[in-house]
């Protein structure tokens, strides 16, 4: 990858490129995780979302900011997506915009706060916990390693690579798990044996955060 | 104005469907059907989409209050995002019911066009939960639900007002006690100071009232108490005796 990069409002736009770009090569991916658990939209559904994201920043004004960036991800998201994603990724980029306030420019601090506010924005609207096989099982390591890597000193890129690369673990993770929320909990224990769409998709947006950074990710 | 209701549902089809059973029993309440997602012009999926509730919101409002009834997960996200981008003025007047989104919608709207406040309209639509025992293939009514005020158990000598009345009549009309005479005594009890059960279950509750599935030649008892007891069972057995104005 290319040199670390400032997390700025460029950083922002090119984050939401290149998630756009990664749900959309991981969409078959992530529909036949949710066709054996849930009703097989998650792939399409953030494809679709994601699409429209850029489709608006591309029409509209350039936003001044990383957080006006994200908000604007968030309204796109809770009005196009349509599944469970829509509300619980709008409420997570809504609170990560608003955890940055107007900074121009995101501190290794400000970072992890920003993954830390969209991780406990999903776990109020969703209400899951760790171990329910969520995508909160991939928000709250996200969250306690950018934390950490943020306080032992790590650049803002290095605390997303931190975050993605705990994100991926955790997904990894929920394989064996029995669901205890959304549509797959009602499959009881043959939801265990394959991994959480929310889970593997949240891997991808921080994946996507640090590569916008120019972090490559392990 | 009375207060109006929102059904969100993740299909459009279910969210019209629900706004059309509701209103034949409802007809002065503002229904309005919230369902599926689509891209700003594009064809209707299935989904929940945070514009078509708030749309649907606005459009329910200028009323007494506005009630949301939802169907699965999602749908209640969706909503609780839309309420809390709400101005707290508006917020004030918005509830999200925790209901059956059918039977919640149709209890919710009966009770709305009895001119009923929003509270009472959110606890008509929470209230309304009727199960089917197959075996029997008759409607029965779980316990919970069957049990509001059980301080108003027959018998019960300390009544609020320190009043009680009871009576019995047969059904004469054809239907027996389907969804029309339900709702009129259901409407017609709303407005008295009094604790009424029907055959066991709560006389203000048209769901409930329904759920007995009492056809004609059956009995209705009923046991009122408080301090328009006896007025609550002239008015029942007033309507009954007529046959609800229906045929025989």
């Amino acid at each position: 990858m290319s040199m670390a990069a400032a997390l700025d409002t460029q950083w922002a736009l090119r984050w939401v490129q290149e998630t756009a770009r990664v749900v959309a090569e991981n969409r078959a991916l992530l529909i036949d995780l949710d066709r054996v658990i849930g009703d097989a939209d998650h792939g399409e559904n953030l494809d679709r979302g994601f699409s429209a994201v850029v489709a608006k920043l591309d029409a509209g004004d350039a936003p001044a900011t990383p957080a006006a960036v994200l908000k604007q991800v968030a309204m796109t998201l809770m009005s196009t997506v349509g599944g469970a994603a829509g509300p619980l990724y709008g409420t997570a980029f809504l609170r990560a915009a608003t955890s940055l306030g107007d900074a121009g420019e995101i501190d290794a601090a400000a970072a992890a706060g920003m993954i830390r506010a969209a991780r406990d924005g999903i776990v109020a609207r969703g209400k899951a916990e760790v171990g329910d096989k969520t995508m909160v099982d991939a928000w709250t390591p996200a969250t306690e390693s950018a934390e950490t890597a943020a306080q032992a000193g790590a650049t803002p890129p290095e605390v997303l690579a931190a975050a993605a690369n705990a994100a991926h673990a955790g997904a990894v993770a929920t394989e064996p798990l029995i669901a205890r929320k959304g549509r797959a909990s009602y499959l009881g224990e043959r939801s265990a044996g394959h991994q959480d769409p929310g889970a593997v998709s949240t891997a991808l947006i921080l994946q996507a955060a640090a590569e916008a950074a120019g972090e490559g990710v392990a | 104005m009375s207060v109006g209701l929102v059904i969100v549902s993740h299909s459009a089809k279910i969210a019209e469907g629900v706004v059309e059973l509701a209103a034949q029993m409802a007809p002065d309440v503002v229904l309005v059907a919230a369902g599926g997602v689509d891209d700003g012009g594009g064809p209707v999926r299935i989904g929940t989409s945070f514009d078509r509730v708030q749309a649907g919101i606005e459009q329910a409002s200028g009323g007494d209050g506005v009630v949301v009834l939802t169907d699965l997960g999602s749908a209640v996200m969706t909503a609780e995002m839309v309420l809390e981008f709400l101005e707290p003025d508006a917020r004030a007047s918005v509830r999200l019911a925790q209901a059956a989104l059918v039977e919640g919608a149709v209890a919710a709207a009966v009770q709305a066009q009895g001119g009923s406040s929003l509270d009472e309209v959110v606890r008509a639509a929470e209230a309304a939960v009727v199960s089917i025992r197959p075996e029997e293939l008759e409607p029965f009514v779980s316990h919970a639900a069957a049990a509001p005020g059980s301080d108003a158990a027959p018998g019960a000598s300390a009544s609020p007002g320190g009043r009680t009345a009871s009576g019995s009549w047969t059904l004469p009309n054809q239907m027996g006690l389907h969804t029309r005479p339900a709702a009129t005594l259901a409407t017609g009890l709303a407005d008295l100071d009094a604790d009424v059960t029907v055959n066991g279950v709560d006389g203000k509750s048209v769901m409930l009232l329904m759920s007995l599935g009492l056809g004609q030649g059956r009995t209705v008892t009923a046991e009122a108490s408080g301090p328009d007891a006896q007025a609550a069972v002239d008015f029942i057995g007033q309507a009954v005796e007529s046959g609800f104005g229906e045929p025989d």
